[in-house]
């Protein structure tokens, strides 16, 4: 994907969108994008603007998801999905090898299978920029992971800009949204009013452009743009909260031992499902299965959580053995030691650990409950 | 050639429901027959051949003297012993009498309980004798129990998490029920099931017991916070795994 000079842009109806998810489909992509299901909007394989999720929304909360209607037809009028592109890219269970007895010593196979192309339609900002950190992780020199580097080398994606923020949404803090910015081969921004339901589409790659070539369209208006301007504007207007950024870093390695850990520790379930469903954290644990005759072997690789035991386990026993011990570990490595791994933040603003949370602990009313009072310095990292 | 380990298949007090997950191996029945001398196994076959055994699978808990002289008998000959399910590990379901006067469900259950000879307890099989793995669940889940055997033969630890049900549940993709506003015991719960419940948009029972490091508290404010009933929040604990101490617990601390 190579980016463009250009921010070529054209206007494409719902008939439009159609005739470019067909499109996609047509050059052997499997197209998947928000569906509604399971009283959710998540991400599947579709075929058609019909299968979008018209008129539907969402409205989360610290531990809280319902679906909801519209008072409008908006195809794209809802806030981060449950679970990111991190299931397609990063797939939850992976068989990396078999081993069998031959007749000449042990025959090992790969056993990753081959993925299909994906084409990704509504990859919010904070999700693309979520993506371009764990191409970080697993496209680095040193430890390339070729089959995510495969998937994500045949991705199309189709990018959206928001027009909607959930409560739990705080990408502006983080400087990752609610504009799309990155690497994407097409961005849309759903225009819609009583008078139009139209999509505003940005070109951002070579084989964007040719893919808008063949579409029904029309070219794009200064008004149009600026509708389209507006539109991320009211979303970044909109944000659900925030998160003070300034000194993060510093603030949350210098304070190992402050009171919060402990009383937030006092809620958290260490469940993990913050880690699961967070876009950027990457972690996998391996398993290896022999069978009952001996005769040959499996590794698994699956999602892995910082809030296990396991996790930290080494001789002796595991590392992180209180929930205080192990909360730090995953907010310290979102906001703090990230950017000393991979040179970023690990957080994009996307809220989903918030949501997801069963029991609603907000990483943003964490970081702010040390901020007001920093300074507690301890070393002890039990 | 090697002699193949001798595996035994005990019954407690229990369903059943442990040793049909065995027998539920259609496929893996032959390779199992193939890698171990099947020695014991009353349910399913007529081997009641004497010990030592190599491996012994123990299903049920201890309710009556004669089964607490026998499991010493097991253990015994026994070189590695695991116990499956919720009622070797934990004490079972049958474990709610240690909550209450074991005569009163004797009167209720039974026309003529004088003849019922039992102990006012059910009591998992590591209350008496060494354990040497648990496997959980109310029922076992067929690929795990496959995966302790293989360990065995293999002489490796089995690959048997000790975490919450949501990582299977986030894993397989599942919408959080809890977080939709359906109660669930995930949380707390051992994996293992597969995130059977959730999947099928129900809250997580507990089959599996406590996970390794369970929250029970905060997750029962957190049930009462959604307006869940004390007296529902103490059933929830007090199932299968009413025994196992963390339910136990959690359950006794919200009245009936
Ligand atoms: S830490 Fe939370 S808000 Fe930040 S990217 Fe991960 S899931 Fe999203
Ligand atoms: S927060 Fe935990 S699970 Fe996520 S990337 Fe960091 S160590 Fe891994
Ligand atoms: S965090 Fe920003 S980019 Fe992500 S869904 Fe919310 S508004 Fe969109
Ligand atoms: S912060 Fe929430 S989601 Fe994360 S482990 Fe703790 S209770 Fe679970
Ligand atoms: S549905 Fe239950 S098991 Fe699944 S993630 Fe939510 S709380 Fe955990």
């Amino acid at each position: 994907m190579d980016a463009l000079p250009t921010a070529t842009a054209a206007v494409l109806d719902r008939d439009g969108l159609q005739a470019l998810i067909e499109a996609l489909a047509a050059r052997g992509f499997r197209v998947c994008g928000p569906v509604v299901r399971d009283a959710a909007i998540v991400y599947d394989e579709i075929s058609g603007v019909a299968d979008l999720p018209a008129g539907w929304t969402d409205r989360q909360a610290p531990g809280r998801y319902r679906l909801e209607r519209r008072a409008d037809q908006a195809l794209f009028g809802f806030a981060a999905v449950p679970q990111a592109w991190k299931r397609f890219l990063h797939p939850p269970v992976e068989t990396l090898w078999r081993v069998r007895q031959g007749e000449d010593g042990m025959l090992f196979s790969s056993a990753v299978e081959t993925a299909p192309r994906y084409a990704f339609l509504g990859v919010r900002a904070c999700d693309l920029r979520a993506i371009a950190i764990q191409d970080r992780v697993f496209c680095a020199d040193d430890c390339r992971d070729d089959a995510y580097e495969r998937r994500r080398r045949d991705a199309f994606i189709v990018a959206l800009n928001c027009s909607e923020a959930g409560d739990t949404c705080f990408c502006v803090s983080m400087g990752t949204g609610p504009r799309a910015e990155g690497a994407f081969d097409l961005a849309l921004t759903e225009l819609l009013d009583a008078s139009r339901h139209e999509f505003l589409v940005e070109v951002g790659s070579a084989a964007g452009e040719e893919l808008l070539a063949g579409l029904p369209r029309r070219t794009a208006t200064e008004p149009d743009r600026a509708a389209a301007a507006s539109v991320v504007a009211r979303t970044a207007g909109r944000m659900g909260r925030s998160l003070e950024t300034a000194g993060l870093q510093e603030l949350l390695e210098s304070n190992p031992e402050h009171p919060r850990w402990d009383e937030v520790a006092e809620r958290c379930l260490a469940c993990a499902n913050c880690t699961m469903v967070c876009p950027t954290c990457f972690c996998t644990t391996l398993e290896d299965h022999s069978d009952l005759s001996g005769g040959s072997a499996e590794r698994v690789r699956l999602w892995d959580s910082c809030f296990t035991l396991d996790f930290s386990y080494i001789h002796g026993g595991s590392v992180r053995q209180t929930d205080k011990g192990r909360y730090r570990q995953w907010m310290t490595h979102k906001l703090a030691t990230w950017f000393d791994q991979f040179g970023s933040s690990g957080c994009v603003g996307c809220g989903r650990c918030i949501t997801w949370c069963p029991v609603g602990i907000d990483i943003t009313e964490e970081a702010a409950a040390i901020r007001a009072t920093p300074h507690i310095q301890g070393g002890d990292h039990g | 050639m090697r002699t193949k380990p001798r595996l035994a298949v005990w019954k407690f007090a229990s369903c059943d429901g442990c040793q049909l997950s065995l027998l539920d191996c259609e496929d893996e029945l032959l390779s199992l027959a193939g890698a171990v001398e099947i020695a014991y196994f009353a349910e399913a076959s007529s081997a009641m051949e004497d010990g030592p055994y190599d491996l012994s699978l123990v299903e049920g808990s201890v309710t009556t003297a004669h089964d607490a002289e026998r499991i010493r008998e097991v253990r015994r000959q026994s070189k590695l012993l695991v116990t499956i399910g919720a009622c070797a590990t934990a004490g079972g379901i049958q474990a709610l009498r240690n909550f209450a006067d074991v005569n009163d469900y004797l009167a209720v259950v039974y026309a003529s309980p004088r003849y019922i000879e039992t102990l006012a307890t059910s009591t998992p099989i590591a209350a008496h004798v060494p354990v040497d793995f648990e496997l959980r669940g109310c029922p076992i889940n067929k690929v795990q129990l496959l995966e302790v055997i293989a360990a065995f033969l293999a002489g490796r630890k089995p690959a048997i998490p000790t975490y919450s049900v949501c990582i299977e549940c986030k894993r397989r993709g599942n919408l959080c029920v809890m977080v939709q506003g359906t109660p669930c015991l995930g949380p707390v719960t051992q994996a293992g099931c597969g995130a059977l419940c959730p999947g099928c948009r129900r809250g997580c029972y507990g089959c599996y017991g406590p996970m390794e490091t369970p929250d029970t508290a905060m997750l029962a404010r957190q049930w009462s916070a959604m307006g869940v009933a004390s007296r529902d929040i103490r059933r929830a604990f007090h199932s299968f795994n009413a025994w196992a101490p963390a339910f136990r617990e959690e359950g006794e601390a919200h009245d009936d």
